[in-house]
Parts: C-alpha cells; structure tokens; sequence
C-alpha cells in the first residue's frame, strides 16, 4: 500500500515540471500591472502572441478594478457618508471586477492552457504578486 | 519496524518516501476539521470571529482611546446636552451623536481591518527569486541587503528585499516590526488603534482623525457655551465632574487638530507618514515634483487617496487550507519537533537554533547509544537525561564528590539510596536541562 502511495506521489511530482512566476510591473506606480515579457520557459509550449494577449488582458482588467473615474469617486463618497459602513453590505467595484477576472482565467484554462499542459494560477491567490504558471511534464490526463 | 524508526529519525534527507509515514500519522493526529488560513497566519496577529475581524498583537491603547471618547461623550450628553437643548437648539446633541458615532465607528473599522497585509512569498516563488538574484549578483553565504531598482514616473525608485516575507518589496511597501508584516502603502503603526494604517485603512484613519478633531472642537465648544451661559452656580464635585469634558476636549484638542492638519497635508500630496519622515521625495527642487505617484492637483490626489477604489484583502484569512498543506505552525510528529526546524522563516533565529539543536542532538546521540530501551525515539524532556544520568553515575568518577555534596545536603552520613541516577541530574545536568526550554520554546 505504502509502494502504490508513493507512487501516485511520484507520479504528481513529476507531472508538475516547473512554475513559471511572471512579476509585476512597476513602471507605471503601484497600479495593479504584469509583465508582458514572454518567459524563456514558456517558449516550447505556447506563442508569444497568446501569452502576452492573456497578459494584457489581465492587465486591462485590473486597470478597470483600480479605474479612478466618476464611478469609484461616487462609491467613495457615498461610503464615507455613511461612515463606511456600506463596505460591509455591499459588494465593491474591486470585487465585481475581481469575480471578472477569475472567471477569465478559468476560460482561458479551459480553452487555451490546459490543452498546452499549463495551468494559469489567480493571482489574487498569490497576494497579486505574480502570475503563476504551472508547467505540466506529462500530458498522461487527456490528449489532444 | 527498525525500518519505519530509522526513516523517522531521519527526516527530510530522504523526501516523500520518508514523509509518507509521518504525513499519514499526522492526517490521523490532527482533527479532520479544515482549518481557515487564517489559524496558520505567519504574522503577529490575533483573528477574532473566525478571522472576520483582524487585530495587532499588542493592541497598544486602543482600550483607552476607545473609552476616553466615551467617557468624554457620555458625560457630555449627561450633563451639557439637556441645558443646551433647553437654552438653544436640540441640533447640538444630534450633531454631536453624529459625530460620536462616525468617530467610534471609524475607529473600530481602523483597528479591525487588515490594512493591506502581503501574504508571505511561497517556497517556489523564494526558489526563483533566489536564483534569479544569485544569476545577477555575487555567491556568497551573507550577500548584502539585496534591493532592486525600478523607473517609476521617471524616478529611480529602489526595491528592498524583505528577508521575513522572503520577497521584494512594491514600493510604498514597508515591513511593520511590530506585526511582523509587508504593508502596502505602510503609513505608520499606530498604537492609539492598535494596529498599522496602511492602503486598507488609510482612509479610515484619516476619517477617523478628522471626525475626532471636529468632536473635540465641537464639545470644547458646547461645553464653554454651557459654563458661561450658567451663571455661577454651586461647585464641588458635580461641577468638577460637568467640566471633565472641556479638560479632556481641552488638551486633546491640540494633538487631533494638529494630526489632522498634518495627514491633510499628507492627503492633499498623496504622501505617507513613512516616506514624510524619511524625506524620500522632498527634492533640492520643490516639495511635491519628486514624487513619482502624485497626481500632481490636490483635489486629484485627495480623491485618489480617500475615493478611490476599495482593495480587497490578499491575506483570505477565512479561506480554508489545501487539505495537502502541512501549515508551518504545527509540529508534524511530536517526537521531531525540536529537530524540525525546518519551518522557521525568519532568518535571524536560524543561527542560534542551529546551534540549540547541535547541542541537543549531540545529548540525545549520547543517550541513544548507551541506552536499550526502546523509548529513546521519543524525545521527550525527561527520557535523554535519565538516560544519559544513568549511563554517566556509574562509570563517570568526576561526578562522585558532587554526588556526595548532594547527599549531604539532605541526608545523613550514610550513602543514600537515590545517588545513583537522581542526584547527578540534579547536580551535574542543571546547564543541560536548560537547554530543554529553549528547545521547547523555539
């Protein structure tokens, strides 16, 4: 029993090869903003072109989320009115953006990454650090 | 089951084979109840309400604070309000309840929101950003303090290397020591709410302070309106007691008007206090033109500041773990755990618990060897002592004159029966048996 355990633990680690981690972008201030530079890694298994559309995608969507414009400024001034209490009822702009953004990478899992063996990870799970990709060795689960 | 003992003994050398036994027994140990994030949180934190409300470790004087605005109110409504509802307006109590509940409401969402917490780097994130500073810079064992420059809004702009969250920095960033966190946007800890004020908060903060100073001023001045209103009536204590308010108005006035001005300044420039008494932008040039996230208006940079866009959490305190993480907090097999070391993530304990563990180990090497029993794979405090008590009385002659000044202290002339395996640990083993707290703490 303890053979076949391992095993199956063998066969997980050496299905996940490697994790790609694509870093902030700065340049622009502390907005919410990725790196469009095509990793290395990357090279093998997916085109320049698809990567950096994900990318600015995502970077086009964390821009809305973050977007000073006549909307924030109106729930900003609401909520302070009412002592921020509304932040604890109501859902932000932030989080509706966010919800955005997790179903995109979902679709993009399903329709683009997983056929190539990689795996998108939310950033919002790494602390909006990084965007985690996850390389897959063997494509033993489905073919294409 | 030799096999099974020699693997425990030794873990991490031979990696998932080995851990296979002890995760198992740990999945049996531990309770199957999913644990939230937030019980295995690094950080100095308290979590109340099953990580929905989120408190600095030392809640500084938030207790105080909290009850002189009270205190302070409480008295103004009992003995101000029903004469100055009577000689002028019933407005004054409402403002004043108004402004007492925005006051006490944006204190607690101070205290009790996570002010922007970055969740610590994951093991696979550390690795490569390890390798990627070991590629550019210089191999040593203690390399410098690693930063990384950046161009933002054409300002150089350097990144630190936070060596307890294992990342670099964002800027605006900083570590608070007291809660032992990367902040975004860090302010400063306050410790009159009893946590940091950081891009979560800030604004909070700033109502709070704001709403603060208008309730002081407004009591100090109702208060004096009411004492010059009243003709001089009779003293003592209960007019000692109606003046408490303008006392406590009186001399806090200054301290919340003045810290209201000031993060008004701070607003009005989209500065923090961090990056203000650091003088990071103040330029040879002018005061504003070096920072590279202002705006450039006033009123651009307040609505950034205090309207913009609510971030969420990133630490997901109530998110439950992955059910094949082993958090870091718990000790996986209790037997290892002054050896498991492994888990510790800030880097100035590891040398001096290095060296606890040699010390340690080189006890428990001692006892194993000499002893037949069984139960040396358990470590626990007392067993390598007795042990070792026992392996030293009979063969170590040095120990005999100590033995005998123990049995004179507390017997008569004859040899007592206990000598052999008691009194050498009492008298020989004391800066040994110290050690075992350490451990036991670390």
């Amino acid at each position: 029993m303890a053979e076949t355990h391992s095993l199956q633990d063998l066969r997980q680690q050496a299905a996940i090869a490697s994790k790609v981690f694509v870093q902030r972008d700065y340049t622009s201030g502390t907005v919410c903003k990725f790196q469009t530079k095509f990793p290395t890694e990357l090279e093998a298994r997916i085109e320049k072109q698809q990567f950096e559309e994900t990318i600015q995608t995502l970077n086009n969507l964390y821009a809305e989320a973050e977007k000073l414009g006549g909307k924030s400024y109106l729930e900003g001034c609401l909520a302070c009115l009412t002592a921020y209490t509304i932040f604890l009822c109501m859902e932000t702009h932030y989080e509706k953006v966010l919800k955005k953004i997790a179903k995109y990478i979902q679709e993009q899992n399903e329709k683009v990454y997983a056929p190539l063996g990689l795996l998108l990870t939310d950033p919002i799970e790494r602390g909006l650090r990084v965007v985690e990709i996850t390389i897959f060795e063997d494509r033993s689960i489905g073919s294409r | 089951m030799k096999n099974c003992e020699y693997q425990q003994i030794d873990p991490l050398a031979l990696g998932t084979p080995a851990s296979t036994p002890t995760s198992t027994q740990c999945a049996k140990n531990k309770s199957h109840r999913p644990r939230r994030k937030w019980e295995v949180f690094p950080g100095r934190n308290r979590f109340y309400c099953d990580g929905r409300i989120i408190v600095a470790r030392q809640c500084g004087v938030l207790p105080l604070t909290l009850g002189l605005i009270v205190v302070t109110s409480v008295l103004f409504f009992i003995f101000d309000c029903p004469f100055l509802v009577t000689h002028l307006t019933i407005c004054i109590p409402v403002v004043a309840g108004v402004l007492f509940l925005f006051v006490v409401i944006t204190l607690l969402q101070t205290s009790f929101t996570d002010p922007g917490i970055l969740p610590r780097a994951l093991p696979e994130e550390v690795t490569n950003t390890e390798r990627q500073i070991d590629n550019s810079g210089s191999v040593t064992y203690r390399p410098p303090p690693r930063t990384k420059e950046i161009i933002i809004n054409g300002e150089v702009v350097k990144l630190k290397y936070c060596f307890t969250c294992k990342m670099f920095r964002p800027p605006r960033t900083s570590h608070c020591s007291l809660c032992d966190n990367c902040v975004e946007r860090f302010d400063h800890h306050c410790p009159w709410v009893g946590n940091c004020v950081g891009k979560r908060n800030y604004r909070f903060f700033y109502t709070f302070i704001v709403s603060l100073s208008f309730l002081t001023s407004f009591i100090l001045g109702c208060v004096i309106t009411h004492l010059t209103l009243r003709s001089q009536g009779d003293k003592g204590f209960l007019q000692a007691l109606q003046e408490s308010p303008l006392v406590v108005c009186f001399f806090s006035i200054w301290s919340t008007l003045g810290l209201s001005g000031f993060h008004t300044y701070l607003v009005a420039s989209n500065l923090t206090t961090n990056e203000d008494i650091k003088g990071s932008w103040s330029t040879k040039r002018g005061e504003e033109s070096g920072n590279p996230y202002s705006y450039n208006g006033i009123f651009r940079n307040c609505c950034a500041v205090l309207c913009g866009p609510m971030p969420p959490s990133l630490i997901d305190r109530r998110g439950f773990l992955p059910p094949d993480v082993i958090p870091r907090t718990v000790a996986s097999g209790s037997e290892l755990h002054p050896f498991m070391a492994k888990n510790d993530t800030n880097m100035c304990t590891q040398a001096p618990k290095k060296l606890l563990e040699t010390v340690a180990h080189s006890s428990l090497v001692h006892s194993t060897c000499t002893s037949a029993t069984p139960k040396t794979a358990l470590v626990t405090q007392e067993f390598p002592f007795n042990s070792v008590s026992s392996m030293l009385s009979p063969s170590n002659t040095t120990q005999h004159p100590m033995d005998k000044a123990c049995c004179q202290r507390g017997n008569n002339s004859k040899g007592p029966p206990y000598s052999l395996s008691h009194s050498p640990l009492i008298c020989s083993k004391v800066p040994d048996v110290s050690f075992v707290p350490l451990l036991l703490l670390c």
